[in-house]
């Protein structure tokens, strides 16, 4: 057996107060899948690096910080002013924020949605949907399989729900914007989203992690997203914590016949960051994007894992991560894909490719295909390089210097990523936040 | 005789300890427009890259004067920006990067450093599309990424482009000609002939007669093993094209002995 390391004694608390208030947040219902979630990250505990998911992810430093929950009365009242410089600049479209963990309503907007369309917190979801909730909660994102997943469950209390209803599209994107302050100290929080789309409908998400501090915090969000036949979900994951923040995040989507999932998902922030997708395609014709750019330096860690589940026939799925590593940034892609033995006709293509800027900074890409049918069509491809001598020098015989050449082909690299991001006003930010990394010159601030 | 624009003397290069130039000598005066020839393999291409500032080159002795100054010690964006153009033989393509935002940055940089105004968005489409009009060249050019996906004959009127932009004293075409079919090399022929003038000067590399018949040359040198056999007025690449390059190994071996 696993010995497993001892869990510290902040998530038992909060696990016995969520018990102890439940009458008063209508969430008593949540208690057979909470306990089950903490029984499960009892068992596992914080996973080690003996674990090979876990091989390069070092939680050592995570383990060593002293964390606590921010309890409702100790609320920040985040000023809208502070938090005008972490909007997408001429972003249309609903807005929930959450401060902490806390759904704050005074600084969201859910104006202008189409009827039927429920964009809300999930506290109250929680106490309002019981039944519409408990169809998904916990379905997809799997308690057993990830130690962070469980205790993102066993913490349960607030975070986002989306409903979109058979055939409605929605035209805007819904902006989730989390906002970590640091005034409470090195606080914990664990946001759970579910998103329901039904039958055709269709809509864009766009998960914001942010912070108005340099200072440590941990971030443990998880998304569950269902799609119902022919239901398309643009996501977008935008993650710019501090630089001294951890963030293990898992996502979880489940996809019928003939859906459509297209996610790209930016990273800029944090000091060790945590990826874990899994995208089940249970249904033929089903079809699943994904998109990465992490852009590091310093000693910030990124370690994507993405799990694709062929589990029907005349699925597609395609999958394009990049990374820039700078300073001691060390970057991990651990790319599954799982053809079940009945899904014929698979198609499917991983892209991982990588920049190294300094030679300290480090690149651990491994692609991991497990096909049981015999026609399929996989492609998987991984590079990792440095900046192109041969561009450097065509660029140099312009008159452009080296350090400017040196950036152009930095932008350049992620160019290709950013061009996937549909919606123009998010685009610019992720550009604006790029050349923060290096500046190129390009004024990206235009009217809306 | 005006004062030489490049002096070059001298000049001995290696690459991974091979011998690639030979005591090269060659002066070009402003307005003077000289065609370098040889077979493959006689260092052409190197000459014209150790010119313009590429490195993984050995200079083991000589000098490069241009301007009357050391050409050899300057940064490739210096000699740019000093007015030094290279056309490359073979263009490098950059995916990510868009033509009109390399092609204004590369002016800018040039502009800045003569202390003329950087140009705006405007002004620089302005002025990139009446270039583009004597080449012959689709405006489509300008939004996609730069050389990607370009035919061989759009690469190299990219390549006229930027000379036509960045406005060189020194303009050195790498085998300009190499792959372009008759129509492309009039245009690009034409391209080069607009912009001589008595302020400026090419080093026209060449492995073929044809492109001369186009750019006329004041001087022809022909180079084998490193070393320039033989000078001549435009007459000698009349002479080379009738007789192809294997009388050159004859005189070579006949002067070794």
């Amino acid at each position: 057996m696993i010995r497993v390391e001892g869990v510290p004694g902040l998530y038992a608390k909060r696990f016995a107060e969520l018990e102890t208030q439940c009458s008063d947040d209508g969430s008593c219902w949540l208690g057979p899948l909470r306990q089950q979630a903490m029984q499960s990250f009892e068992a596992q505990g914080f996973p080690t690096t003996r674990l090979e998911e876990w091989r390069y992810f070092d939680l050592g430093p995570l383990r060593k910080t002293e964390l606590h929950h921010v309890h409702d009365r100790e609320r920040v009242n985040l000023r809208r002013e502070t938090l005008a410089g972490y909007h997408v600049h001429c972003l249309p479209g609903a807005l929930l924020v959450f401060v902490d963990g806390y759904f704050e309503p005074v600084l969201s907007a859910t104006r202008s949605l189409p009827a039927g369309v429920e964009v809300r917190d999930l506290a109250t979801a929680i106490r309002m949907q019981p039944d519409l909730l408990g169809e998904h909660l916990g379905r997809y994102a799997q308690v057993e399989r990830n130690a962070f997943v469980a205790l993102n469950t066993a913490m349960l209390y607030d975070g986002a729900f989306v409903h979109v209803p058979r055939g409605v599209v929605v035209d805007s994107p819904i902006h989730l914007m989390f906002v970590s302050t640091g005034t409470r100290g090195p606080t914990v929080s664990h946001p759970r989203t579910i998103v329901v789309a039904e039958e055709g409908a269709e809509l864009t998400l766009i998960e914001d992690y942010v912070s108005t501090t340099d200072d440590v915090y941990f971030t443990n969000p998880v998304i569950e997203i269902a799609l119902a036949p022919n239901a398309r979900l643009e996501h977008y994951k935008l993650e710019r914590d501090s630089k001294k923040a951890f963030h293990v995040a898992g996502m979880a989507v489940h996809q019928e016949r003939d859906s459509r999932f297209a996610s790209t998902s930016i990273s800029f922030g944090g000091h060790l960051v945590r990826n874990d997708v899994s995208c089940m395609l249970d249904g033929e014709g089903a079809e699943c994007t994904l998109n990465g750019l992490n852009v590091i330096g310093e000693h910030q860690l990124v370690d994507d894992h993405t799990r694709i589940v062929h589990a029907k026939p005349h699925c597609t799925s395609e999958e394009l991560y990049k990374s820039i590593l700078d300073g001691f940034a060390e970057g991990v892609f651990n790319g599954a894909i799982v053809v079940a033995k009945d899904a014929q006709k698979t198609s499917s293509q991983q892209t991982n490719r990588n920049l190294v800027l300094s030679r300290h900074a480090l690149m651990n890409t491994k692609p991991q295909l497990e096909i049981y049918a015999d026609d399929v069509k996989c492609s998987h491809g991984a590079t990792v390089g440095e900046l192109d001598e041969d561009a450097s020098f065509y660029l140099r015989t312009r008159g452009i210097d080296a350090d400017t050449a040196r950036r152009i082909l930095t932008y350049a690299f992620a160019n290709d990523v950013l061009g996937r991001i549909v919606i123009e006003p998010l685009r610019k930010t992720v550009e604006s936040e790029l050349f923060a990394f290096i500046p190129v010159g390009l004024d990206t601030k235009q009217p809306c | 005789m005006a004062t030489p624009l490049l002096q070059v003397h001298n000049l001995n290069v290696e690459a991974g300890g091979n011998r690639i130039l030979t005591g090269i000598d060659l002066e070009i005066a402003p307005g003077e427009v000289h065609a370098i020839m040889g077979p493959n393999g006689s260092g052409k291409s190197t000459l014209a890259h150790v010119l313009a500032g590429r490195e993984g080159y050995d200079i083991t002795a000589g000098e490069v004067l241009y301007e009357g100054r050391n050409l050899l010690e300057l940064e490739p964006e210096e000699r740019a920006r000093g007015g030094v153009f290279l056309a490359f033989q073979y263009p490098v393509e950059i995916p990510g990067v868009n033509n009109t935002y390399f092609l204004k940055a590369a002016v800018n940089a040039v502009r800045k450093h003569r202390g003329e105004t950087e140009l705006d968005a405007m002004d620089f489409l302005a002025l990139v599309k009446e270039k583009m009009k004597l080449l012959e060249m689709d405006d489509s050019l300008l939004n996609r990424p730069v050389n990607e996906g370009f035919s061989g004959g759009e690469k190299k009127r990219n390549e006229i482009l930027q000379m036509a932009l960045l406005d060189p004293r020194l303009a050195v075409l790498d085998e300009t000609d190499s792959g372009l079919d008759i129509d492309a090399l009039r245009i690009v022929a034409r391209g080069v002939d607009s912009m001589r003038g008595a302020e400026r000067s090419f080093l026209v590399v060449t492995h073929y007669q044809r492109l001369l018949d186009y750019i006329v040359p004041d001087h022809v040198h022909v180079l084998a093993n490193g070393r320039i056999v033989k000078s001549g007025g435009k007459e000698l690449a009349l002479e080379l094209e009738e007789k192809g390059y294997s009388w050159i190994d004859d005189e070579v071996v006949k002067e070794a002995r």
